[in-house]
């Protein structure tokens, strides 16, 4: 081959190129030099042993050169902002970490920090009924509109696309529009309604449901474009059979097309659990996770919309706390990982059951 | 059932789907007709259109457009580098990556995958905290900023958008015959021609639900990009960008809302456009 003789030359250029500027760049950097360009320098180095690597004239290695190569940008990425962040978070929170510095090793105290923080308590309290509340109605509500947008209609295209609309817009954005709608548009109405002469956001137990009421708004729409998928694979002889059979909409509906979609079911649940956990936009934009709880644990509170994402967030950003927010963060981690491996052994077993 | 009820149930029907679009729509209705309006009109008639004119949208417009904290150009030009670079970046390394763990069942190609599964529940909260000083630090040792910085925030993104591209490639690449590769093979091709010229192309309809999935959550991330990029920077992404705007100064509604419609409208244009494909991805990625 022609490419051959090229590439023998080629690869080794490279290689040294490579291999001399990664470790001029990495001396600059241990020597803290400074010089401007040592970034640079790392990157021509990486690049060259990768290409250098690669073009090597080699036929019993060339696979498992090529296997490293194209593993490399991404199991680097992933290495560097998710694997090296949570195994140093897990060990920050067992120190005094200022976000900068780490001073001394200070065991469980942050842990236990927190769970003296009636603030924290409250968070995850709210959080729990926010999460099934919300698993329920989003599964419910997402459900009926799947059926009906699955059934024969004018404009059911057009009915699909505007319920999924909402889930286009970031959560940023939409707590800003319904927190105009509540406390501008809706507040004639809410005078009414409840008897208050100010913005339902401002009275705690009314903000809570006014998030869920934007949550279900937001996520309905995608939960039920996937019951519908789930709804379409029911074969129609099985719906044709049980129609001769007598059967009528509520028979149907409850001993063919549900146990027909439990993996569905399955999926969406899994789904509206673990992104009501991490809801965190919302929160920040429609409440700011403000409100005032009177009486929890024998003082008052002012975070009575604050979710567990959010709290942890506020701990360490606005009040400055890293290594007990962490901590919060390392338990928000656990929690969400017992939770969902919960939820898909026990929906598993339901499954088999139907 | 008679001719007349079922067509009077399906009446029914039609008017409840109705009832309940209106409903979903009502907040954009707020949003579009309150953007055009003055602050008094606000105040007196949030709910009517009474008030509300073209003229005033633009007056709001340019108001939020040159806005020192809104910065409305700069932002969205920044949103769109970070998407689109990120995009083509995790379809390639992720369907590179993908390949490499789905035909190498090796040991280390087992371990790998599992890890990329398994970090999947990890949830952005219990890495943010110790990301800011990993990023800080590792951009003040090889002297490349990785905060403040479009690249680091796009190398971000690679990390954290990676475990699911990989996830959901590797159940398309299972399905793809493999005796095509070896035929390949056997023909002289080396292992990377196999990939670029035979599987690679293979790949584009599941890049396309990659590409959505990603791209919906890059564009409307903010917590990433607020911390990577610090709120009050001179790099920020549209939702960064409104956050400030708001926490700027006491509540302007008829600006908020101008930018809120600033930030929607691109999104909902490309939806229009491309409703089949956003749905159909969406829904092909939960189901994977």
């Amino acid at each position: 081959m022609s490419g051959n003789s090229s590439k023998k030359i080629l690869a080794p250029i490279l290689l040294v190129v490579g291999v001399v500027s990664f470790i001029a760049a990495l001396v600059i950097d241990f020597m803290e030099l400074g010089y401007e360009f040592r970034g640079s320098l790392l990157i021509i180095g990486i690049l060259g042993i990768l290409l250098g690597l690669f073009t090597l004239p080699t036929e019993k290695y060339h696979r498992n050169i090529v296997n490293f190569v194209f593993l490399f940008p991404l199991l680097f990425t992933f290495g560097v902002t998710v694997i090296i962040p949570l195994i140093l978070g897990i060990g920050y929170s067992f120190t005094d970490w200022d976000g900068i510095m780490v001073g001394n090793f200070v065991g469980f105290d942050n842990y236990v920090k927190a769970f003296q923080q009636p603030s924290f308590l409250y968070s995850i309290l709210l959080t729990a009924l926010f999460v099934v509340i919300n698993m329920i109605l989003v599964n419910l509500v997402a459900f009926l509109l799947a059926l009906l947008c699955s059934s024969k209609m004018k404009g059911v295209g057009f009915f699909r696309a505007t319920y999924f609309l909402p889930n286009l817009i970031g959560g940023i954005v939409l707590g800003y529009i319904w927190q105009f709608a509540f406390s501008k548009a809706l507040l004639g109405l809410t005078e009414k309604l409840f008897d208050l002469n100010y913005s339902i956001l401002s009275e705690t137990k009314f903000a809570f449901w006014c998030i869920i009421i934007v949550y279900i708004w937001q996520y309905a729409g995608y939960i039920m474009l996937i019951y519908i998928t789930g709804l379409n694979t029911v074969p129609r002889e099985v719906l044709e059979a049980s129609a001769i059979d007598g059967a009528n909409a509520w028979s149907t509906l409850f001993q063919i097309k549900i146990p027909m979609i439990a993996s569905t079911i399955t999926i969406c649940t899994f789904l509206t659990l673990t992104n009501a956990f991490k809801m965190f936009d919302v929160n920040l934009s429609l409440t700011g996770g403000n409100g005032s709880v009177q009486n929890f644990m024998g003082g008052s509170l002012t975070n009575g919309t604050e979710m567990l994402a959010l709290n942890i967030y506020s701990t360490a950003i606005n009040k400055n706390n890293y290594a007990l927010g962490q901590a919060k963060a390392v338990l928000f981690f656990i929690i969400l990982a017992v939770v969902s491996i919960v939820q898909v052994r026990v929906s598993n077993k339901k499954e088999v059951e139907m | 059932m008679n001719r007349e009820e079922k067509k009077s149930v399906k009446v029914l029907k039609f008017i409840v789907a109705l009832l309940i679009a209106i409903y979903v729509l009502l907040p954009f209705y707020l949003l579009i007709i309150n953007a055009c309006k003055a602050p008094m009109a606000i105040t007196e008639s949030p709910v009517s259109a009474a008030g509300a004119s073209l003229s005033q949208l633009i007056q709001n417009l340019k108001d939020v457009i040159n806005n020192v904290h809104f910065e409305f150009w700069y932002a969205f030009g920044s949103s769109v580098v970070i998407t689109v670079v990120s995009l083509v970046l995790l379809a390639l390394f992720g369907s590179m990556a993908a390949w490499v763990i789905c035909r190498n069942k090796t040991k280390w190609s087992t371990a790998i995958y599992f890890i990329f599964i398994a970090s999947m529940i990890i949830p952005f909260q219990a890495v943010m905290l110790a990301l800011i000083s990993t990023f800080r630090d590792a951009g003040n040792f090889i002297g490349i900023p990785m905060l403040r910085s479009i690249p680091g925030t796009i190398f971000a993104y690679c990390g954290f958008g990676g475990a699911m591209t990989v996830f959901i490639l590797v159940g398309f690449i299972k399905g793809i015959p493999y005796e095509l590769e070896e035929a390949a093979s056997i023909d002289g091709c080396s292992p990377e021609a196999v990939f670029f010229r035979i599987i690679f192309p293979l790949l584009k309809p599941v890049i396309v639900t990659v590409t959505i999935l990603n791209g919906m959550w890059i564009w409307n991330d903010y917590l990433l990009p607020s911390l990577l990029l610090g709120s009050s920077s001179e790099v920020k992404t549209l939702p960064v960008a409104i956050q400030s705007f708001v926490g700027s100064f006491v509540v302007q509604w008829n600006l908020i809302l101008a930018a809120a419609l600033l930030t929607v409208t691109p999104m909902v244009i490309i939806f229009l456009f491309a409703q089949k494909q956003i749905i159909a991805g969406m829904v092909d990625g939960a189901i994977k």
